[in-house]
């Protein structure tokens, strides 16, 4: 579009400004509140200027963590939601994948009413179906473990009915092609149906990731070792002190942070090659 | 190499639709078939059946001596192209041809020979090494054609494959077809609604109609002696008029009409036949009002109601005759140009 009005760029430009600033300004303060020395939250004011503490609150973090609230060292928690967070994604995108598969490329009894029954998953959110699962997880000794920790959650409607919906666009024809030249069911599955899909397994793995990652309730529920804590469960028992020191907290926030925000980098990547690369 | 036989092919859809209703055809080896009829007729679906990519409800199929009805698709050695060629997008073009050789375990080398050779023959070398969606859609059509080439298999089936072209590319591809299938003298069963199509391709052509073969012969014995009223219309353009006889008695058929073999009470014209001078011979003589004149160059078509029945009926003449909207117009038409059939039964009743 060729456009050249001056006023209505200024607009568009003032908006976008504060829009972004309005999103940043939290980021920003949390930055800045890791850097500072244990003791100036106490005087009351939030202070806008990054203090001269940062490196000793970030090592404090990763190192040791805050043992007086129960919450292990940084580090420990980190991977544990990297461990917690990959398993629920992989899990998720390889279950869901194979049953959208199943469910569009192969005429079986009870085709429709499986469907059906995996969508109608979709309206029970984990906190529904929470106490059950807790009591199936208890009783098969999976307390206190990545098993626990991620099985539970890999189940997904939402991935299988998307991967469903991108697999009915994909020509019919481009199945016959392949039958025709002699490939399998499988085959088919891995030589065509799976590179067409890269673009919808990228934009899939970043949800799914951050999904995983920002579970809080389940892990709280099911760990009790401080090996399995995940950070986004061990930033709210740090807060839950009677005088929660922020500014190692905030340190923990900021390198929680990082990890959604690198998966999203990598996997952009990925996403817009694909989108302009396919084309069916 | 190898024929085809149907022997009594039938489909049943659940509901009880039948889309092929009993097809009998022997494809010759090295014969150029080529499926006509309008859409809805099962052609597609017959020749989906022969590819095995629809089951037999009913029927035997044959490819060379072996009975192929239950086998997968790539057990029974044909190629097929696909209307919308069905290219594997995310591929190179070398891979596209080069998938299904893989499939069946060929080395390398092979696979390199043959897609060099079939690369050759359609001209798309230099595309070797691109993705699908770089191409246009004549060079795609290209390589679906290539895809089907390499596997050397007994049979091509097409599948409407040029009704994605432009009229221009769909006659240059129409030629290439033809040749490529004279020099690799293939068997090939060739699916098209377009009638001009199937006249220029085939060897024979297979006239079907709501799952039914209504005519199987050449091209010119299917133009010239058309076996039933359906054929008669669906095969030239524009479409054999149909007057009834009745309609030419009350004109006055000076006794022409006399030997018309029994049960006949309409005649076929083709557009071509009615000429609108008097011709050398006897003659029928027809009068009517000309509603519409189409100039199409190198021939006009004229869209005439014959007199005192409204009945809508084309005249071809070559060049462009003086004669003005409006205006009646006799013509003339001798007897053998008539083609008798029973309206009643729809199916030709001699000559």
């Amino acid at each position: 579009m060729v456009e050249n009005r001056p006023w209505s760029n200024f607009f568009a430009h003032t908006i976008l400004i504060l829009g972004v600033a309005l999103v940043m300004l939290p980021v920003y303060i949390a930055i800045v509140a890791s850097t500072q020395e244990p003791g100036e939250f106490l005087r009351g004011t939030l202070p806008l200027l990054p203090g001269g503490n940062g490196i000793d609150n970030y090592t404090t973090m990763w190192q040791t963590g805050i043992s007086r609230a129960g919450a292990p060292a940084a580090g420990t928690m980190l991977l544990n939601s990297v461990i917690m967070a990959l398993a629920i994604t992989i899990g998720k995108l390889f279950i869901s994948i194979l049953s959208a598969f199943a469910i569009v490329y192969f005429r079986f009894r009870f085709r429709v009413f499986f469907f059906w029954l995996i969508f109608i998953t979709l309206m029970l959110p984990v906190e529904v179906r929470i106490l059950p699962t807790y009591q199936v997880v208890a009783d098969l000794g999976m307390l206190n473990s990545f098993a626990g920790l991620s099985i539970p959650l890999i189940a997904s409607a939402t991935a299988t009915f998307l991967f469903r919906q991108f697999f009915m666009t994909v020509p019919e024809e481009m199945l016959e092609a392949a039958r025709v030249d002699g490939a399998g069911p499988l085959k088919f599955f891995k030589d065509i149906l799976l590179p067409l899909s890269t673009t919808n397994i990228a934009a899939l793995f970043v949800i799914m990731f951050i999904y995983g990652w920002n579970q809080y309730l389940w892990p709280l529920l099911i760990t009790t070792d401080a090996d399995y804590y995940t950070i986004v469960m061990g930033i709210q028992r740090m807060t839950a002190e009677e005088n929660p020191q922020w500014h190692l907290i905030m340190a923990a926030v900021v390198m929680a942070a990082l990890p959604p925000v690198l998966v999203i980098l990598f996997m952009q990547r990925l996403f817009v090659k694909g989108l302009t690369e396919t084309e069916k | 190499m190898a024929s085809i036989t149907l022997e009594g092919l039938k489909k049943t859809y659940s509901g009880d639709v039948q889309a092929v209703k009993g097809v009998d055809l022997e494809v010759h080896d090295g014969e150029f078939v080529v499926l006509v009829g309008p859409s809805g007729c099962g052609k597609s679906t017959l020749l989906r059946m022969v590819a095995g990519l629809e089951t037999i409800t009913e029927g035997t199929l044959k490819i060379g001596d072996r009975v192929v009805n239950k086998l997968e698709p790539a057990e029974r050695d044909i190629a097929m192209v696909f209307q919308n060629y069905a290219l594997y997008p995310h591929m190179t073009v070398y891979n596209n041809l080069a998938y299904g050789l893989k499939n069946r375990g060929f080395n390398k080398d092979e696979i390199e020979k043959r897609v060099q050779v079939a690369a050759e023959m359609l001209e798309i070398e230099e595309f070797l090494d691109r993705k699908p969606r770089k191409l246009s859609g004549g060079q795609r059509q290209r390589v679906a054609m290539g895809r089907a080439l390499v596997r050397e298999p007994a049979a091509f089936l097409f599948d409407e494959p040029l009704s994605n072209l432009d009229a221009k590319l769909r006659v240059q591809m129409r030629v290439e077809i033809k040749q490529l299938q004279r020099r690799l003298k293939t068997t090939s069963l060739y699916v098209t609604h377009d009638q001009l199509e199937a006249m220029t391709l085939g060897d024979r052509l297979v006239v079907l109609n709501a799952g039914q073969i209504e005519q199987v012969g050449t091209p010119m014995q299917i133009y010239a002696r058309p076996a039933t009223m359906f054929v008669a219309g669906f095969i030239g353009s524009p479409a054999m008029n149909m007057v009834p006889v009745e309609y030419l008695h009350a004109r006055g058929a000076n006794g022409l009409l006399d030997n018309l073999p029994e049960g006949t009470d309409i005649v076929g014209i083709r557009p071509d036949d009615m000429h609108l001078a008097p011709p050398a011979g006897q003659h029928l003589i027809v009068e009517s009002t000309l509603q519409l004149f189409e100039a199409a160059g190198a021939e006009s078509h004229l869209y005439v109601n014959l007199a005192d029945s409204d009945q809508p009926t084309v005249i071809r003449v070559s060049g462009q005759p003086p004669v003005a909207e409006g205006e009646t117009l006799r013509f003339y038409v001798t007897r053998d140009a008539l083609h008798p059939f029973n309206s009643t039964t729809g199916q030709r009743t001699g000559d």
